[in-house]
């Protein structure tokens, strides 16, 4: 066993109503500056629909991620033979054309536009020639878009799907869509540190924190090709590599990311788990339809006093076991197992979870009359209009038996709260739906709590860094005083 | 006459040393201290066909024939051994004169998508229209050696690099240079410029090709409170 911390994520998406909060908040925080003008760090996609870049799920076209082949874990887009020969070309690469090509408006023209019949307009400039542009997409270009044939009917997750499940989605007045944020996963087998030339990219030891190191960076883009989730980007002004960075600044100093902290919806949790890091290589490995049992296996019981003893010897403070003890995110995902990780078949084994979303269907309507679906209190989890394939196919790798469980589980938990608060069902009947969804009524009650009534402290759970511990710490911090400072203190300028 | 002379010695005598003064210690120094500056700058993410057609034909064309240089200056003998058959003569010719066409080709094709595309033209700087002209031109004298001048695989061993090891040796011996044909003498001074002007444009980016890459394990971790194995 080799105990390590990792600071790990939760998003509800049944509470997410789509605000792009988050998305603003990220921007303004880190990506305004030049040659990041298109990367959303941070984005919220509707689903059904073809997401950011423009069909990133698709890895026939972009390769990312990895795969099994004799036994063996392999990138998709790249291996070490490769790299050497594809270095001046990167076949996988995705262009500036699968995102957008940011631009603003030329209100100049408002004020200095010569007299004239009609009145002026700040038409779109592109952010990089500086030259008129026709806008063809847009961050967020396909926003509540569900049921459109150009955006919804491209996602990749309807594979599978049988026509009329295609035809439930997408009908006028019975299609249905719901919002899928997304950060860099921070995951524990990141393709893009693994495709990394130059050994730029890292994962911190301590946190578990994902980082490009900038100044290593020599702008190779495999990294680009081999994140299955697109959270890579390259900034084209400097010729670096850059991404979600987890606010690692605000994190220690003990303050929530920027965008858990601005989510008004409260969809999103944070706090660190203990995993065995000796075991990631063989979970990777494992069968599609074993992944997510077998990236839960990797999370281990911080109470266990083994797992204690195991995270001490590795030098894991005690501040950090206490905090793992009261991770939201080890309750959702490996006490209760009703949040799970989005495309795990991409074996990358990501540390952001997702609750699914029941989406209920109160009522439908046909020749102009409002019916009952059912009179089932919310529908039954078989009939929602988001069918179990689509959400299997983002959250189970196919597979739908580890939703059905966490959306039985959730639905029991309604209908617990139900008894309890209105009191217009059976009480009985609640407690045999939590019983047949593996749950009980106390763990209905710490679910509830967790979900509707948490506090900002029991959302985020941030476990100490104690940069005070590290290397830099100890070094004399008087050698550098009156000449450079600490760390980097160059302009990031680019090269010539 | 003595212009010449003197124009002899400043291009091939005191020239090299110059570049060489200019080119260590910026060299050294960026290296050191300007991390952030060395990135290949790629622009594949804003233009992808083009890229291709450019890029990878340059470099490969561009990577043989400095190695061929490189065998001329280090191995003298073994080279003229191997040119003692004329077949292998022929063959090394040849095959040194198509990968310098591909590498001119590249780089033509290369300038011309920087100079066409619009958002790669916005990402083109100074020094790199600067370093673009030079390499036109060493590539293209160097085609010209190679098709006027012919079997420069063994008298570059048996003219030049006498003369390179004669600046390294700091005794400069001009005898070879100056009886040399003018196409020569030029691919020469603008190598001069090219090395000269390297610490200041984006071809440092040699200097950092991932070669720990094949040996290290796939996955990097980085300790703050620990040096971890």
């Amino acid at each position: 066993m080799n105990v390590r911390s990792q600071v790990a994520m939760v998003f509800h998406l049944d509470k997410c109503i789509g605000c792009h909060t988050c998305s603003i908040a990220c921007k303004n925080i880190w990506t305004d500056r030049k040659g990041t003008e298109y990367m959303w760090w941070n984005n919220v996609e509707t689903k059904p629909g073809a997401g950011f870049p423009t069909q990133w799920e698709n890895q026939d076209k972009y390769n990312g991620g990895w795969e099994v082949g004799n036994g063996k874990l392999k990138l998709k887009s790249t291996s070490k033979e490769k790299t050497v020969f594809n270095i001046f070309h990167n076949p996988h690469m995705p262009t500036m054309d699968d995102y957008y090509e940011p631009w603003t408006y030329d209100y100049q023209h408002l004020f200095n536009a010569p007299e004239g019949p009609d009145q002026p307009t700040a038409r779109p400039i592109s952010m990089i020639t500086g030259e008129l542009i026709q806008i063809e997409s847009g961050p967020n270009w396909d926003d509540d878009l569900g049921g459109s044939p150009i955006y919804a009917q491209n996602d990749p997750n309807l594979k599978g799907l049988t026509p009329e499940q295609q035809a439930q989605l997408f009908a006028v007045e019975r299609l249905v869509f719901f919002y899928f944020p997304r950060i860099c996963n921070h995951c524990l087998n990141p393709a893009c540190v693994a495709a990394c030339p130059s050994g730029a990219l890292y994962k911190r030891g301590e946190d578990g924190i994902v980082l490009v190191d900038q100044n290593r960076c020599r702008g190779w883009r495999a990294c680009i090709a081999a994140c299955p989730y697109k959270k890579m980007f390259y900034n084209w002004n400097t010729g670096k590599s850059e991404k979600c960075i987890l606010c690692f600044p605000r994190l220690e100093a003990g303050q929530a990311p920027a965008c858990f902290h601005s989510c008004v919806g409260r969809i999103r949790y944070l706090g660190n788990v203990l995993y065995d890091a000796s075991r990631i290589e063989e979970v990777a490995k494992l069968p599609d339809e074993e992944l997510v049992e077998g990236q839960r296996s990797l999370i281990l019981d911080p109470h266990d006093p083994e797992v204690i003893h195991e995270a001490r010897r590795n030098g894991i403070h005690d501040s950090v076991i206490e905090t793992a003890q009261r991770s939201p995110v080890y309750k959702f995902v490996k006490v209760w197992k009703i949040a799970l990780p989005p495309h795990i078949e991409y074996r990358t084994l990501p540390m952001l979870f997702y609750v699914p979303p029941m989406a209920p269907v109160m009522a439908n309507r046909s020749d102009d009359v409002v019916n009952g679906v059912s009179d089932d209190l919310f529908h039954d989890i078989e009939q929602s209009r988001v069918p179990m394939k689509f959400l299997a196919n983002l959250f189970g790798a196919g597979h739908e038996s580890k939703v059905r469980y966490a959306l039985r589980k959730q639905k029991a938990v309604r209908w617990y709260r139900r008894a309890l608060t209105v009191g217009d069902v059976e009480m009985s009947t609640a407690e045999r739906m939590l019983r047949e969804a593996d749950s009980s009524p106390e763990e209905a009650e710490a679910i509830y709590r967790l979900t509707s009534l948490c506090t900002f402290e029991e959302r985020f759970v941030i476990p100490p860094m104690h940069r005070e511990e590290a290397i830099q710490m100890l070094e004399d911090p008087l050698e550098h005083k009156q000449s450079v400072g600490f760390g980097f203190m160059m302009a990031p300028r680019r090269g010539m | 006459m003595n212009t010449a002379f003197y124009l002899d010695q400043f291009l091939f005598a005191v020239l090299p040393y110059v570049v060489a003064i200019a080119f260590i210690p910026a060299t050294v120094y960026r290296y050191r201290a300007r991390g952030f500056t060395y990135s290949s700058l790629s622009s594949q993410f804003l233009e992808n066909q083009q890229h291709f057609w450019g890029l990878v034909p340059f470099h490969y064309g561009i990577l043989v024939v400095t190695l061929g240089h490189l065998v001329a200056f280090f191995l003298p003998q073994q080279l003229l051994a191997w040119n003692s058959r004329p077949l292998r003569l022929y063959v090394l010719e040849i095959s040194g004169l198509i990968f310098g066409v591909l590498s001119l080709v590249g780089l033509a094709a290369a300038v011309m998508r920087r100079l066409t595309h619009g958002k790669v033209y916005r990402v083109t700087s100074g020094p790199d229209w600067v370093l673009f002209a030079l390499l036109l031109l060493q590539i293209a004298s160097g085609i010209g050696v190679a098709v006027f001048h012919p079997w420069g695989s063994s008298w570059f061993a048996s003219t030049v690099t006498p003369y390179l090891w004669s600046l390294v040796k700091l005794n400069p011996d001009l005898t070879a240079i100056s009886a040399s044909p003018l196409l020569v003498k030029l691919h020469i001074v603008n190598a001069y410029l090219v090395i000269g002007l390297f610490p200041f444009t984006r071809l440092v980016h040699i200097l950092v090709i991932p070669n720990p890459y094949l040996w290290r394990k796939p996955q990097v971790v980085r300790w703050y409170g620990r040096q971890h194995a």
